[in-house]
């Protein structure tokens, strides 16, 4: 067995938080047939403090604090960013703003180890924390399709996973601190999202009013019911529209959602933890209580989250990174390689391919590589699950011819398939090319169109790639 | 092959006409299903063979995955598990006993494992791909399957073939063997077998003559092996069918094989067949794995440890 050192940084509007995590990484296939590596235990090694993320004003981050937090919490743990050999780093809620998250990528490149992914935007957030808060396990053993809530200080992270895929997700601007309340109980911050809501409910909130419990309560319950709206309990207002997060996914309902699981900071009160309202200095308390009465918790099994609080910062320390196939080809020397941009080839493309016409592959390869701007690119495809030598020998063909000419010499042909044939596409692929470029052929990988790649240094004797698939990066 | 509604058409139709008269096909289909119904019709539960279309292929995949389970409390549910195996589940029961069409389709397989073990590899396949064959000392089927000890022998007079007919003291020697499913050698050897040649050409290993060898079991490489004294042996031979797949194929790899050694020195990779380890991909896995066998000078158990 092979551990992984793993981190996970996550940097959102309330809070701060790092974790470190050991992933096992082991054959699970007998003695008696093709190997089959897989990581087979997830094991939370450290789990940091809950930090306040360093403001410098409402929205935007300190970089410079940020970076101390992490450097005290490696020490804490005891690791060097050089020992982290995979991770991510992610950026969250109102904070992912575009200003902020290059800015405090750049602060963190010391601890960004040579394979940590730096990645932000509320999709990846939402799916994340799913994973973190054990929504995705659940759906996956139970076999139905459940909701997680990631509920934090700024955005409500929606995601829904059947069998333990993701089918939508989604995110509002819901959370906890979108009012908050000064020491001597008055409000000092009263956010977009919180006036619309107030208003629609007919409630008057005036920055520096003493906070009163009532009229608080009438916020969060309309928080609630706009949270109904989105889960489809109640017919949908315009405030729906309203709050839905800038560049967020349009979240579309699963016709048998079954169950509801909550995460980020807001959950443990949603769950029924007892604090005293305005203790965090804001609404987080009220709208978890207002959630808990509302359909939300009636009309779905409610499931009891794995981490609540930390859900994203476990899902982004131990849920990003995947293997590869266990039977794969690849050149030496490749690795680490990151940020690879994804060319996918669609049914019909893939047909071409396998009929042994290089055209198509090159055109839009030669288009990729232009609209991108960038040298080269996977070039990823279902492939087939039982494909005979004559069909591999054609697609090897048509991969070798496609690359002639439209990549620059000596950059490496990256295949990367789903279906269980990369070792013999990529024998081929290197035999066709006789060492004129290197080759990189793995398989066991979905990405779509777009998406973005690292590969890690090759582990188990070579066997099997680190794999992170992003939809989003910065720097 | 004619299933049992065109049969039962044809006849109908050749009763009528000697009875004078010409009748249209769609009247002898309904004759048809009216008989095959009354069939199931005398039996008063809902699972009689009524129920089942006897136009479609109770064998074929999309066949298998639909439930028959009567009023699943969760479709969806059963959907899924259906999807993760083979196994017959979600197929309800009549009583206390299996329904008519999970009946059938369980002798339906069986019979299709029973071909796999009686028939013979198609010899314009083995021509096709330019394997000369040689039996080993079983003399027909039934013999083969009584008697394990003589499909691990060669008569002298096929040694000699062998001999004659191949590239001597070879790094490895690959053939192909029909064992217990002619049906594997079929659906894979095309696939596999140029997988590994190529595969072990480009690391530049020498690759003897490959060929086939009939009735054959596991241990009859060891024979081969010593035959040609060839460095590494790999025989590529059917697997005893089960009710899920009969074109499973394995790898038995060995290094330095002699008769008699201990069955721990051979390396196995089984399960090749197109739900399991796809052929080709099987064939560059093997590929390295002779290359691993040829460098460590040992196999089976041995390179395990």
């Amino acid at each position: 067995m092979k551990q992984i050192l793993s981190v996970g940084i996550d940097i959102g509007t309330s809070t701060t938080q790092v974790i470190f995590s050991s992933l096992s990484v082991e054959n699970t296939s007998g003695y008696f047939t093709v190997p089959k590596i897989s990581i087979v235990g997830k094991d939370i090694l450290y789990k940091g403090e809950i930090h306040r993320t360093p403001l410098r004003t409402r929205t935007l981050i300190d970089g410079e604090a940020v970076r101390e937090i992490v450097a005290a919490e490696f020490q804490k743990a005891g690791y060097t960013p050089s020992q982290t050999e995979t991770g991510a780093v992610i950026i969250t809620g109102e904070s992912a703003r575009k200003e902020n998250s290059e800015e405090v990528l750049r602060y963190l490149s010391d601890f960004a180890g040579e394979f940590v992914v730096s990645t932000a935007g509320p999709d990846i957030e939402s799916i994340v924390a799913g994973k973190g808060s054990g929504a995705a396990a659940y759906s996956e053993d139970n076999g139905v399709a459940v909701v997680n809530l990631d509920i934090g200080g700024g955005t409500t992270n929606a995601v829904i996973f059947d069998d333990g895929e993701v089918t939508a997700k989604g995110c509002l601007d819901i959370g906890g601190r979108l009012v908050t309340v000064d020491a001597s109980g008055r409000i000092d911050y009263i956010s977009d999202s919180a006036r619309q809501v107030a208003q629609s409910v007919g409630v008057e909130l005036r920055q520096g009013d003493a906070a009163r419990i009532e009229d608080l309560t009438k916020l969060c319950d309309g928080y609630a019911a706009v949270l109904e709206q989105f889960l489809g309990l109640s017919g949908k207002t315009s405030l729906l529209d309203a709050l839905k997060t800038p560049g967020s996914s349009d979240f579309v309902l699963h016709p048998k959602l079954r169950a509801v699981c909550f995460s980020g900071g807001v959950a443990d009160f949603v769950y029924g933890t007892q604090q005293d309202p305005f203790h965090f200095g804001d609404i987080g308390v009220l709208l978890g209580q207002a959630i808990r009465r509302s359909k939300v918790c009636s009309a779905f099994r409610v499931i009891g989250a794995a981490e609540t609080i930390r859900a994203t910062v476990v899902g982004a320390g131990t849920y990003t990174t995947s293997v590869s196939g266990s039977t794969i080809d690849y050149s030496d020397g490749l690795f680490p390689l990151k940020n690879v941009p994804v060319l996918r080839l669609d049914a019909k493309e893939q047909a071409a391919c396998f009929a042994g016409d290089p055209s198509v592959l090159r055109e839009k390869l030669k288009w990729f590589l232009q609209q991108n701007d960038c040298k080269n690119a996977v070039i990823a495809m279902d492939g087939e699950s039982d494909p005979s030598y004559i069909a591999v020998q054609r697609l090897a063909q048509s991969i070798v011819d496609g690359a002639d000419g439209v990549l620059s010499p000596n950059e490496p042909v990256m295949i990367v398939l789903r279906h269980d044939m990369a070792k013999v596409l990529g024998r081929q692929v290197r035999a066709l090319l006789a060492d004129k470029r290197p080759v990189i052929s793995i398989d066991s990988i979905i990405v779509q169109q777009n998406d973005y790649i690292d590969m890690g240094r090759p582990l188990m004797d070579g066997m099997v790639i680190p794999v992170v698939v992003k939809t989003l990066i910065f720097g | 092959m004619m299933d049992n509604n065109e049969l039962l058409s044809r006849i109908i139709a050749e009763v009528l006409a000697e009875m004078g008269g010409s009748v249209p096909a769609s009247a002898v289909e309904s004759a048809v299903k009216a008989s095959m119904a009354s069939t199931g019709a005398g039996a008063s539960h809902s699972s009689g063979a009524a129920d089942i279309d006897i136009t479609t292929d109770i064998t074929s995949k999309e066949s298998k995955a639909t439930p028959t389970l009567d009023n699943p409390a969760d479709m969806d549910s059963l959907m899924r598990m259906k999807g993760k195996t083979p196994a017959r589940i979600g197929v309800g029961r009549a009583g206390g006993r299996l329904k008519t069409q999970t009946l059938l389709t369980l002798r339906a397989d069986h019979a299709a494992a029973k071909d796999a073990v009686f028939m013979d590899v198609d010899p314009a396949l083995l021509e096709k791909m330019g394997l000369f064959s040689v039996t080993t000392m079983c003399t027909d089927k039934n013999q083969f399957l009584t008697r394990p000890d003589l499909g691990r022998k060669f008569s002298d007079e096929a040694i000699r073939e062998i001999q004659s007919k191949c590239q001597k003291n070879p790094d490895v020697q690959i053939y192909a063997s029909d064992g217990l499913s002619s049906t594997a050698i079929k659906a894979n050897l095309e696939n596999i077998l140029p997988a590994i040649m190529d595969g072990l050409k480009a690391k530049g290993i020498s690759v003897g003559t490959p060929f086939f060898v009939k009735y054959g079991r596991v241990g009859a490489e060891d024979a081969i092996s010593e035959a040609l004294g060839a460095k590494v042996v790999c025989v590529l031979i059917g697997e005893r069918p089960g009710l899920a797949t009969a074109e499973s194929m394995s790898a038995y790899i060995a290094y330095n094989a002699t008769v008699g050694m201990p069955e721990a020195r051979r390396t196995v990779v089984s399960n090749i067949h197109s739900g399991g380890i796809a052929a080709v991909e099987a064939g560059a896995y093997i590929a390295d794995l002779i290359e691993k066998i040829l460098k460590a000078k040992k196999s089976g158990v041995e390179l395990q440890n």
